[in-house]
């Protein structure tokens, strides 16, 4: 084989603790190395270049580059070599920079090992084999988890351009927490007005499936042929036969069921529609509540309903559906604001989330758009709202700005103001972060035209006098403590991730943060692709950010989709394990191990059992290959004699 | 203490002095983001010539005189509500505990009383392995030359036995005497 060794000085990255020339003249020793040169940036037009040039010329048949990581621009380099006639598979990258030139400052000692890391990718592309993708149909339709604005978007995008969606929703209906919402910052314009349209939307579209109340029960699969079961949570009601007309919740007789929508404010019957504009509109008996399922007795729902829907022996359901890509839209959750003991949330009934004050605030909330408190139903006259409550405190483990608190409340102070033109509201902030287009100006529009009081420091403790609360805090401008005697207290709970994130993360093989938002591919330049090819992110799922980021986000997650989509195939990556059947034992081991569900047994005309591997849904983990006892099975390009190699010489 | 004027701050900003309360109280105070949670909680906020938070941001600014100096570090009760609500997991109070004993150690202590103070209430504990009241009161008003400050409550607290007329000796005095001496040496060095 005739070997030609590249070494990228990366400006100064690896040249300034890296002896590159030096790297290059030891190189020329190596076996079957013929040309070996060093350049300032291997990577660029004319790098690339350097390299086609030398192949043609000393007629080379395999390179190494030494340069970044493999991560960073070994595609760069596979298509360079491609393009000039050699196999892409005949190329090493020795990652001198990441492993080597940053890490350490002495020149002499990085120099050593940088020698050390192209000897043992000169040993490695020796024992290399020329490898062929396949092509693999695409299946174009594309499963959207969760059905808040993001995920609404994200399928409208999607069937706009012609595509199959599957819409998964957990809640009975979709809409998310924008549903929930009265009013939507900076321009005051009515959440469910925005929303409800595109919330029909999905329900009309032909080409949108959607799956509410349900969840993901498992995925497996890869890119373009995933196959994914879905859980279809028992309703006790036949969605096809219930026409959403609502009788049965007039007679339902349980009337204390918690009201998830209305954030436990107030109660909804057993048998409910969660709000009026819900996609789909229909009824759900909630079993916790319902007096038949709970003690055997009533079934007066199913006396009324018209149409004859109610099945109360219904059972959760298992459907499978077959896609190609995975949008996630799993949104988030707020804050559990009873953490802080010091705030009295859950104690003081006048102590309320943001969320809950959002559904006081809404007309189909439970008090019909009149602002009361939830203790005696008073008008309240002075409200303090207080910032960052789950937010920017390391002391409860959040220690990431939710990123909409300071908007939202600013809101909702605008929105009191109008409502009860006598009343006075307070602002408890840290810092207000209002970075978005429109958003400073209606930060200080709550302060100068509505009056809205801001006092520059966090509340320490907040307890009751009489029938109200006083809110002990600190004014950190003028260096004094702030006490103010409210009549309610509204906490900006902050966002965490979604209770299910994890599970769902590790169902579809992608990784989160500390905190379980996911993992995008990069955070600059991939925000919405994640790790594992096939599957995209939008919304909430990937970290805080409000509607507009997570509208975008949906558009953004889609056009990955639709490019994904316009190929009818896919490459396969060749660097998948292989079975040598005269040395396979049977075993099954290696289908014992294998986390992909790649491997299957199969019998042989003989009778005798040999493993296979199905190579498109092989991710070339090499978990197999390191379990094999006769080492029947191999990982290629990384087989045991190439890796044995690179040790080996080592110690030469 | 004065509050400056104009903050000169590379003039007055003493690095070692951040350094040496971030070891001597083992907190990073450069994690305090000021929200004022410290000076919302604190019971003495009133009579503070600086709020707690504004102490922390002396100190982050490596104000050494003004923090040294400053009642508020010896008008701090240790009751430690800065250390329970801090969103930082600062532990305020031994930031407060190191900047008292800086203060000793420098003798920049604001008021000479309260060092008086310390210092008997100490001596007592020395010498009984527990406070008597009655005998840090009279001893601290009259070495503090003002022998009858307080005089008219004395007695309705003796009236409801609040107050004892003979000191009570605890039985580990020797162990007492020795933390006594281990510091005294400690101190030495």
């Amino acid at each position: 084989m005739r070997i030609g060794v590249f070494i990228c000085q990366c400006g100064t990255n690896i040249a300034g603790t890296v002896d590159t020339r030096a790297v290059a003249k030891k190189a020329m020793e190596f076996p079957d190395v013929v040309f070996a040169v060093d350049y300032m940036y291997t990577c660029s037009e004319p790098g690339q270049k350097e390299i086609q040039d030398a192949i043609s010329s000393h007629r080379l048949q395999g390179v190494v580059v030494a340069a970044c990581s493999p991560r960073m621009h070994e595609p760069t380099f596979r298509r360079a070599v491609k393009k000039a006639g050699i196999n892409p598979y005949m190329f090493e990258q020795a990652n001198i920079r990441e492993h080597c030139s940053w890490i350490g400052t002495d020149r002499e000692a990085n120099t050593r090992k940088a020698i050390d890391m192209v000897r043992m990718s000169v040993e490695k592309l020796r024992r290399n084999q020329a490898l062929f993708s396949t092509q693999v149909a695409v299946n174009k339709r594309v499963l959207v988890i969760g059905g808040g604005v993001a995920g609404i978007q994200a399928a409208l995008d999607c069937s706009d351009g012609g595509l199959e969606v599957v819409m998964v929703e957990r809640e009975p209906s979709i809409g998310g927490k924008m549903a929930k919402l009265d009013k939507t910052f900076p321009t005051i314009d009515c959440s469910s007005c925005i929303l409800g349209p595109k919330m029909v939307d999905v329900a009309q579209k032909e080409n949108i499936r959607l799956y509410a109340y349900s969840e993901v029960e498992a995925i497996s699969g890869y890119i373009g042929n995933f196959k994914v079961d879905i859980r279809k949570k028992a309703t006790y009601v036949d969605w096809n036969a219930c026409t959403g007309c609502g009788e049965c919740t007039q007679k339902c007789p349980s009337k204390k069921a918690f009201d998830h929508f209305n954030e436990g404010l107030g109660a909804t019957t057993a048998i409910n529609i969660p709000f009026p504009q819900a996609i789909p509109k229909k009824a759900r008996i909630d079993s916790d509540y319902c007096r038949y399922l709970t003690g055997g007795k009533c079934r007066v729902c199913e006396k009324i309903c018209p149409v004859k829907a109610i099945r109360f022996d219904m059972k959760d359901e298992i459907v499978t559906e077959e896609v190609g890509a995975i949008i996630v839209a799993s949104g988030y959750d707020l804050f559990d604001a009873r953490v802080y003991g010091e705030y009295g949330g859950g104690r003081y009934p006048d102590v309320i989330s943001a969320m809950q004050y959002e559904r006081i605030l809404s007309a189909s909330g439970p008090y019909g758009g009149h602002i009361r408190r939830p203790s005696d139903g008073r008008e309240p006259k002075e409200i303090v709202f207080i910032s960052c409550v789950g937010s920017r405190d390391i002391s409860v483990d959040r220690p990431y700005c939710s990123g909409i608190c300071c908007m939202y409340i600013a809101k909702q102070a605008i929105m009191t103001r109008d409502h009860i033109p006598d009343s006075n509201c307070y602002v408890s902030y840290m810092d207000i972060r209002a970075p978005g287009k429109g958003y400073d100006e209606f930060i200080r529009r709550a302060q100068e035209e509505y009056g809205v009081k801001y006092i520059r420091g966090r509340v320490g403790r907040i307890y009751p006098r009489g029938d109200r609360l006083v809110v002990q805090g600190a004014d950190t401008l003028l260096g004094v403590q702030v006490e103010i005697e409210a009549d309610l207290v509204v906490l900006a709970t902050g966002v965490e991730c979604s209770a299910g994130a994890r599970p769902l993360a590790e169902k579809l093989r992608i990784s989160y943060d500390q905190h379980g938002f996911y993992m995008e591919s990069h955070p600059k330049l991939r925000p919405v692709e994640t790790n594992t090819a096939g599957v995209f992110l939008a919304g909430v799922c990937q970290g805080p950010k409000d509607i507009p980021a997570s509208v975008g986000q949906g558009s953004a997650a889609a056009s990955k989709v639709q490019a994904l989509f316009s190929r009818d195939t896919i490459e396969t990556d060749p660097q998948v394990a292989h079975v040598n059947e005269n040395m396979c034992i049977g075993c099954g081991k290696c289908e014992q191990v294998c986390p992909f569900g790649a491997i299957r047994m199969k019998t042989l005309r003989d009778g005798s059992r040999k493993s296979e591997v199905l190579e498109t849904v092989c991710q070339g983990c090499g978990l197999c290959n390191a379990t094999c006892p006769n080492k029947a099975i191999q990982l290629r390009h990384s087989t045991d004699d190439q890796i044995l190699a690179e040790i080996n010489t080592l110690f030469d | 203490m004065q509050r400056p004027h104009v903050l000169q701050i590379q003039k007055t900003c003493d690095q070692e002095f951040i350094k040496r309360v971030e070891r001597e109280s083992g907190q990073q105070v450069s994690k305090c983001y000021q929200c004022g949670n410290c000076g919302a909680s604190c019971g003495y906020t009133f009579d503070f010539d600086f709020p707690v938070n504004q102490i922390m941001r002396l100190v982050q600014l490596g104000q050494k005189e003004t923090v040294l100096g400053s009642r508020s570090i010896w008008l701090c009760a240790n009751c430690q509500a800065c250390t329970t609500r801090c969103p930082c997991n600062i532990e305020v109070a031994r930031v407060m505990e190191a900047l008292r004993i800086m203060s000793v150690a420098e003798g920049v202590v604001s008021k000479k009383n309260i060092l008086l103070f310390y210092d008997e209430f100490l001596e007592l504990v020395r010498r009984y392995g527990r406070v008597f009241e009655t005998g840090l009161v009279a001893r601290y008003n009259i070495k503090a030359l003002k022998p009858f400050t307080d005089a008219d409550l004395g007695p309705q607290v003796l009236m409801k036995g609040k107050l004892a007329l003979k000191p009570h000796k605890i039985k580990g005095l020797k162990a007492i005497e020795e933390i006594f001496k281990r510091f005294e040496s400690h101190r030495g060095k």
